[in-house]
Formats: structure tokens, C-alpha cells, sequence
């Protein structure tokens, strides 16, 4: 995992309340078995005016014009700006996959839906939540403004906004600390691996029908 | 100190905890399926860290078989991605090890959240986890289970933990009795339509009250299924008679003098009186009517006796540009009555409701009846092997045949087409899955969640119908 401490990019702002994973990587591309290719297909249906499909050059495909992504403006975003509950539904780590894939680096949204929640951050890609008051305000900003920018800090927890407004985000010392340093969750896990070891003698004692 | 039965569940598993709450919580059964493992075995391989307890995996195929064509085998899957997924479980897993698998064709293969507790597999007590988010399924019989991402089967593969904080607890209590022709699906939907897909989350959710206890196991797992639409990464209901009726002489239950100190454990995996749960929502049972969605999100839902909202009501802008998509994207229009929205294909299958106690209640109410002249194909996915075979000898296979349904292979199917069976650009589906996302069930495809015999019963008129009436 790459490590993120701070960076700076450029905002798409996607205004959709409960994007679901579905519309973030349709299902046709799940049948991948690798962990890297999805970025062109990241928001397929919305992004493209056919049916995409894995194995088609996307490049060749008519594109919907009127979706932000396909904006000149916001061609090369690292952030993305979304509504509530962004990420709800399936489970595929894929999602996440994409948007980084595609670029995206941090999303900004009033909420997540758990499970997304976990695979972004596993993955290093930054979730930051925000009162909606606050989103409200960067997507204003984001729309009228052409080539707005946004610097997020994991270090100090704050997100900088061109205008000199700084909003400070919440995450949890663990996330960030892998975050930050670009560690491995496994590794980590595998420093316990006596404790693991005898947490399954006393649990085996204690319900040895599930052995 | 009373407890809930989530800290029950998660006092029993935890490994270590950190100081700020992050807990490493131990997982006894792994369920694995071909879409969401191939990049984590893969990981494993990379990294040389072998699988921590390989008993623990119990696997199968589901999500990319085909429901057609098994006499021609692997040959017959023609979308070579597909057939490559399957086959790199098999490889996986021949690698790897497990406590079962039952591949594509075998006879017990089937949905993973199917096969799980019709094999013994789930038991009360445990923690289940499987890369699909509708393991929240397992919660029925007293057990934690939750979906995860790759990355998560992975860490679970090499480490036989997830790393977790603990959820809220969350109450959901239904009192009273359900009426006739209302379902857990309606239940589920009633409760989806009252909280939100967002309402649940940061919570573990626990459904309680007589009308709860009153559910079969298949209605429970239902329920539990639908946890994850209301927001909740996992949902349970408490371990009681039924239970242990349902989970005896299965293929991994424990037997003999296992199986009386099991028993005597699992009678311990309910909520104390007076425990504390953070959030707690009522209803009543006699009030759910039986639900159907109009929307894109499974919260978008109301009765079978109810109109198309009018997103001019709205007063939230966010909602209702939502609603407003929604609509365009469903081709309906606000205040059209329920009842006369009509569709072109039937979907009775996913692992919401595709057991045999759902089949039954199609066959129920098709029998004698002939499937509607506008409906292009109704068709029945039994959610394993098992489940088809059972059905099979009580003879429903013939009554849906006969009423016009195609009987297929089990398997997800079209609750997520990621085979051949999908819905077509515009084409409008009364469907008994989970989820009614934009191009789920196939691109620009329009579904409707209902219950089993609500979605036979629209199969048979030809537009949605209310099933108390319906004769
Ligand atoms: S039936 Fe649908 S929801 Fe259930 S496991 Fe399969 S794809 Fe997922």
C-alpha cells in the first residue's frame, strides 16, 4: 500500500445521494481475477453511453458527456465529492479498486456505507466524512469555481480549501497510522499470532463442535 | 452486567484488543465463493503466507454458473471470463484446502448463503464470514456474521481474524402477528422503508418480538439477509427451539454428546433482560402490508396497495433529485397506482428467497393458473442443489412448469446477472432478490423487490397484484 501523508488535488463533485457499489463497478467486471483494470470502467454505466463489457476497448466507446467525470474540467480530479451515504451494497473490493485506479486518491461525503468503509481504507484510499453543512459548502464551491483544489493532510486530519478555510476530519488511530505508513494489515495481525494461537485452545474447550 | 446477544458473540471471539478500541475478533467458519477470493488466495501466494485454518473454509461456486445447459459441464459456461473465475476457485481451492467444496454441477452446490446453513455450516454462536455483503444472512441462527471486502478474506485466509471495532447494538422489534400473506420479506422491506439503507449503520441489529419469533428459520434468514440494505453490516435473531430443530442431523452439526453441550451453550445466545442497545425501533406487526419497491434503492418501497410517490412532495432537494432519477430511470409516474404497474419478467430465486419454504409459496399460488400473455419469462432459481431436489420431490417443479415458469438450475442467477440470465435495457421485473439498483438484474433494467408469492402472483396477472385478495 502506497503511503499517504498529504496531497493536493484537483475536486470532481458528484452530486448523488446512495451511490451504490453496483454503479460504481457493474458487476460485469467482477469476473476479473486480478486486482488491477477496473479504473476505466469505474462508473460505467453513467460514464459511457453503451453497455461496457471486460475486454472492449474502452477507449473506442461513445461517451456520456454530460457525466462530471467526462468534463474536461474536472479531467485528472484526485478527490471526489459525494452525498450520503456513499458506497451502500455490495461488498466487492472492487469499488475501491476503481476509483483509485481511475485516480481518486480521498473521497469526501457525509457518510459511508460500512462495509465500502473498510475496503477503502484497507486499500489507503481515504474516506473523510464531513457534516453535510461542510460538503454543502465544498460542492458550491467546487462547481463555481474552475480548477478548484483541496489539500488533504492525514497528518494534522484537515482538509484546506483554497478560500483558507481548514476542516478538521475524524479517523480512527489505527486506520491511520497503517494509512500513513503504508502497512500491512496481515503483517500486523500476524504479530498476535500467539495470542491467536491460544485464544483457539481456550475457544476449542469451550465449543469444541466448532473444530 | 446484562447483555446483548452481539457482546455476547463478540465477548466469545475477541482475540486482543487495542487501546483504542480496534479488537481482533477470531472467525469460525470462512465462507468462500469464485467472484470476491481469486484476488486474495492470489495475495496469499505473493506474499508465501499459507491459510491459517484451512477446516474453517467451506466454498462453492454460485455467483457466475450458468442455470442452463449442466449436461454440457464447464463447456457450457460460454463467457470464457466466467468459466476462468470458476476454475480458478477450483485451482484455489485444491491449493488451498477446505473443510468443503462443492463445485459447480456438484449436487449440494448452490447460493453460499443457502448451502451455509442447509449443510450445518452456520451453527449458533459462531462468526461467519463470507466476501458478499448479504452474509448478514447467518445472523438468523444466533451467529455474527458479516460480508467483507477481498482484503478481508485475505487477512481472514492468512490470519483467521478480522480487525474490528465494535458496532452499536440496535434493536428492531416487531410485536404482534404478521397477516395472512405477509411475509419476513414484506417485514424487511416495511423495515428498509422506516429507517432507511443507511438507517442501521455503524450498528449490529438485532429483530426481536413475537412476530420475529413467530418466523420460521427461512423466514429469519430472510430478514437477517436484508440487514445489510437497512445499512447494518450484520443482523441476528436470537437462538431459540427452532433453532436447534432446524440445525439437527445437518451434514456438520455436531451429533451425540457434542450435540447436548452445544445445546446447552446455544440456549445462551439470546439478549439478557434488560440489556442495553442503543437504538431501538418498534413496530407493528399487523400493519405490514404486503411491500413493493418503485425505486432504485431498496428504501424506495411502499405497499402493494399504495401509489408512486410524487417527488414535488419532497421537501429535502438532495431526496428529491433522488427521487426524481429514480423515477426517470424506472419510467413511472408519480402517484401511478401500485397495482397497475405491469412487467415482463419474474424473477423467484437469490438467496433472499429462494429456499424451499419460497418455492412452496409460488407453487402456491400458481397452481392452476397460466402465467400472463405480457410476461416474456418467469422463471424459478432454487437457491442450491439440495433446495431444487426437495422441491423437486413434492412435485412444485410441475405446477410452475405447468403454469408457464422456467425451472432452472440453482444459483444467484438474475439477482445480479453476472450469467446470461439478465434483464434487457427497459424491461420491468417483479423480483424476489435484494437489491433494485440501476443495472443490477442487467443493464437499464427496472426491478421491483416483493415477496415469493407476490412476485407469482404478478407473474400470473401480468402487473403487480395484492396477494391477500388475489385468487
Ligand atoms: S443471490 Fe444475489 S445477493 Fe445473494 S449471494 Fe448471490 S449475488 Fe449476492
Amino acid at each position: 500500500m502506497e503511503k499517504f501523508i498529504r496531497k493536493e488535488g484537483l475536486v470532481a463533485p458528484l452530486d448523488r445521494a446512495n451511490v451504490d457499489t453496483d454503479a460504481i463497478i457493474p458487476k460485469q467486471f467482477l469476473k476479473s481475477i486480478q486486482r488491477t483494470g477496473f479504473g476505466p470502467n469505474l462508473f460505467d454505466e453513467w460514464r459511457y453511453l453503451d453497455r461496457g463489457e471486460p475486454g472492449k476497448d474502452d477507449s473506442k466507446r461513445p461517451v456520456n458527456s454530460d457525466f462530471v467525470l467526462n468534463k474536461k474540467r474536472f479531467e485528472g480530479a484526485t478527490v471526489l465529492l459525494a452525498r450520503e451515504n456513499f458506497g451502500c451494497g455490495s461488498s466487492r473490493e472492487h469499488a475501491p479498486w476503481a476509483l483509485q485506479q481511475f485516480g481518486f486518491q480521498a473521497v469526501i461525503a457525509p457518510s459511508f456505507a460500512d462495509i465500502f468503509f473498510n475496503n477503502s481504507l484497507k486499500n489507503g484510499l481515504l474516506l473523510i466524512k464531513f457534516d453535510a453543512k461542510i460538503v454543502d459548502q465544498l460542492f458550491r464551491e467546487a462547481e463555481a469555481r474552475e480548477g478548484y483544489r483541496l489539500a488533504v493532510d492525514l497528518e494534522t486530519q484537515t482538509v484546506s480549501t483554497p478560500g483558507g478555510d481548514s476542516f478538521k476530519f475524524e479517523i480512527d488511530p489505527f486506520r491511520k497510522h497503517c494509512i500513513m505508513n503504508g502497512l500491512d494489515d496481515i503483517g500486523l495481525t500476524l504479530a498476535h499470532a500467539d495470542k491467536i494461537r491460544a485464544f483457539e485452545v481456550k475457544h476449542k474447550a469451550a465449543q469444541p463442535w466448532l473444530f | 452486567m446484562a447483555k446483548t446477544l452481539y457482546d455476547k458473540l463478540w465477548d466469545t471471539h475477541v482475540v486482543h484488543v487495542e487501546k483504542d478500541g480496534t479488537a481482533l475478533l477470531y472467525i469460525d467458519r470462512h465462507l468462500v465463493h469464485e467472484v470476491t477470493s481469486p484476488q486474495a488466495y492470489e495475495g496469499l501466494k505473493l506474499a508465501n503466507r499459507p491459510q491459517w485454518r484451512v477446516d474453517s473454509v467451506v466454498a462453492t461456486a454460485d455467483h457466475n454458473t450458468p442455470t442452463r445447459n449442466w449436461d454440457k459441464g464447464l463447456a457450457g459456461i460460454e463467457d470464457q471470463v466466467s468459466r476462468l473465475q470458476i476454475e480458478t476457485l477450483d485451482k484455489n481451492i485444491k491449493e488451498f484446502g477446505a473443510k468443503v467444496y462443492f463445485p459447480f454441477l456438484d449436487k449440494r452446490q448452490g447460493i453460499v448463503h443457502v448451502i451455509g446453513p442447509e449443510n450445518g455450516a452456520t451453527l449458533p454462536g459462531m462468526t461467519v464470514v463470507c466476501g458478499d455483503s448479504h452474509t448478514s444472512t447467518h445472523g438468523a441462527f444466533g451467529a455474527l456474521a458479516f460480508g467483507i471486502g477481498t482484503s478481508e478474506v485475505e487477512h481472514v485466509l492468512a490470519t483467521q481474524c478480522m480487525v474490528m471495532q465494535k458496532y452499536k447494538n440496535m434493536k428492531i422489534a416487531v410485536e404482534g402477528k404478521l397477516g395472512v400473506g405477509v411475509t419476513a420479506k414484506d417485514i424487511a422491506l416495511a423495515v428498509i422503508g422506516k429507517i432507511g439503507t443507511a438507517g442501521g449503520t455503524g450498528h449490529a441489529i438485532e429483530f426481536t418480538g413475537s412476530a420475529i419469533r413467530d418466523l420460521t428459520m427461512e423466514g429469519r434468514m430472510t430478514l437477517c439477509n436484508l440487514a445489510i440494505e437497512a445499512g447494518a453490516r450484520t443482523g441476528m435473531v436470537a437462538c431459540d427451539q427452532k433453532t436447534m430443530d432446524y440445525v439437527k442431523g445437518r451434514m456438520f452439526s455436531p451429533t451425540g454428546a457434542a450435540w447436548d453441550k452445544a445445546v446447552e451453550y446455544w440456549r445462551t445466545m439470546h439478549s439478557d433482560d434488560g440489556a442495553h442497545f442503543d437504538t431501538v425501533v418498534t413496530m407493528d406487526a399487523a400493519e405490514i402490508q404486503p411491500q413493493v419497491t418503485w425505486g432504485t434503492n431498496p428504501q424506495m418501497v411502499t405497499t402493494v396497495g399504495g401509489k408512486v410517490p410524487d417527488p414535488a412532495q419532497e421537501t429535502d432537494k438532495v431526496l428529491r433529485e433522488w427521487m426524481e432519477r429514480a423515477l426517470k430511470y424506472m419510467n413511472l409516474k408519480a402517484n401511478t397506482p401500485i397495482t397497475e404497474i405491469s412487467i415482463d419478467k419474474v424473477f423467484i430465486g437469490a438467496c433472499t428467497n429462494s429456499r424451499i419454504e419460497d418455492i412452496r409459496a409460488a407453487a402456491q399460488v400458481v397452481k392452476g393458473k397460466k402465467v400472463a400473455g405480457n410476461v416474456k419469462l418467469a422463471m424459478v432459481v432454487p437457491g442450491s442443489g439440495l433446495v431444487k431436489a426437495q422441491a423437486e420431490e413434492e412435485g412444485l417443479d410441475k405446477i410452475l412448469v405447468e403454469a408457464g415458469f422456467e425451472w432452472r438450475e440453482p444459483g444467484c442467477s438474475m439477482c445480479l446477472g453476472m450469467n446470461e440470465d439478465q434483464l434487457s435495457p427497459g424491461e420491468r421485473c417483479a423480483s424476489t432478490s435484494n437489491r433494485n439498483f440501476e443495472g443490477r438484474q442487467g443493464p437499464g433494467g427496472r426491478t421491483h423487490l416483493v415477496s415469493p408469492a407476490m412476485a407469482a402472483a404478478a407473474a400470473i396477472a401480468g402487473h403487480f397484484v395484492d396477494v391477500r385478495t388475489f385468487k
